[in-house]
């Protein structure tokens, strides 16, 4: 998995994200069990503590759920897995917004560009 | 969670000239802690009173407890800022130094990372490039068991696919008891190693705290923050 962390915004909150597209891109697919905090640290090159702090968090949203001793697993639920697909999207989609604005481009001017480009791609 | 190191009303002098003023710190077990501060801020005399290569001109140091002296050197496995090795030896030869001299040291382990960084283990010590010396140090002090372990510049040295192994070494040797101190300059390399930072200039420390917490505060990353707090340029 290719880690990366840019901004400001806390490492354990990026790493959330990460994961989350991890299990959204079926790299973690549902009811898959996700590697040890260690492996998941020593992979990101982050501290093993901020790589728990951010599985705590995911499993606080019922993402990721501990079974025992068995470790940790992608939930099977798929109206969390599905929430989590609508958060991101929205986040990514408010990212967006904010940076055609910046530009003087409306959301409606951003959305006919979308559209164009997907044509010409297709 | 314990205490692994707390310094008291700690100064320094240099024949007149202040290095430390008055720092009181107390750093828990378990963390890995940037120490971080432009040139000449105290960093490497912070780090070598803990070590007890120099004396406080005031205050104390204790480390898990204890004063720092002969008992607490079996505690601390320091990377200086430069080579203390008879450089006439080899690598293997270092290693049999550091069995010999160190209860905590983990020979296997070290021989693995040395592996992994492809260094010889034959060739005399005085042989090898700038940044292998480096690797070499830096495994043979990742490969004891300590409870306080002092990285003097660990990575300045060495080219980014090393420092990410490097970087790696410490992560995966992360141990819930042990506490690491990582002084440098290359604070985008490590920050994302780090659990805290310690701001450090003239002498005093400045700032301290969760790396996470003040990312979450001010939305700007370590490197960002240092820039700004140790700005030489005025900005446009």
């Amino acid at each position: 998995m290719v880690w990366k962390f840019s901004d400001g915004r806390p490492v354990y909150v990026q790493i959330m994200e990460h994961i989350q597209t991890a299990v959204l891109t079926g790299i973690f697919p549902p009811g898959s069990k996700i590697p040890s905090v260690r492996e998941l640290a020593a992979d990101a090159k982050v501290n093993p503590n901020t790589m728990q702090h951010a599985l705590q968090e995911l499993e606080q949203s019922m993402l990721l759920i501990t079974q025992g001793t068995l470790g940790r697993f992608v939930t099977q639920d798929s109206a969390v897995i599905d929430a989590a697909r609508n958060k991101l999207l929205h986040n990514l989609t408010q990212e967006c917004i904010k940076k055609y604005a910046a530009l003087g481009i409306s959301p409606e001017q951003a959305a006919n560009l979308l559209l164009e480009c997907g044509k010409r791609e297709a | 969670m314990d205490i692994v190191l707390q310094t008291s009303n700690l100064s320094k002098n240099y024949s007149g000239i202040r290095a430390l003023n008055n720092l009181n710190i107390a750093l828990p077990s378990g963390k890995i802690i940037g120490l971080l501060g432009p040139n000449g801020s105290g960093k490497t005399t912070l780090i070598k009173l803990i070590a007890g290569l120099l004396t406080p001109t005031e205050g104390s140091i204790e480390v898990c407890g204890v004063p720092v002296g002969p008992e607490t050197k079996s505690m601390i496995s320091y990377l200086p800022d430069r080579v203390y090795f008879n450089q006439s030896q080899t690598v293997e030869q270092l290693l049999n130094y550091f069995q010999d001299f160190y209860a905590d040291f983990d020979r296997q382990r070290a021989v693995s990372m040395l592996s992994m960084l492809r260094i010889p283990m034959n060739v005399k010590f005085k042989t090898l490039s700038k940044g292998a010396r480096e690797k070499v140090q830096l495994a043979l002090v990742m490969s004891r068991r300590a409870k306080l372990y002092l990285l003097d510049e660990p990575i300045a040295g060495v080219d980014p696919a090393a420092r990410d192994f490097i970087l790696h070494t410490i992560v995966t040797n992360y141990d819930p008891t042990a506490t690491v101190l990582i002084s440098t300059h290359l604070i985008a390399d490590v920050e994302p190693v780090l659990d805290e930072f310690l701001f450090i200039n003239m002498g005093q420390i400045i700032c301290l705290g969760s790396v996470d917490d003040m990312r979450d505060k001010t939305g700007k990353t370590l490197d960002e923050l240092f820039r700004e707090v140790f700005k030489c340029l005025p900005s446009l």
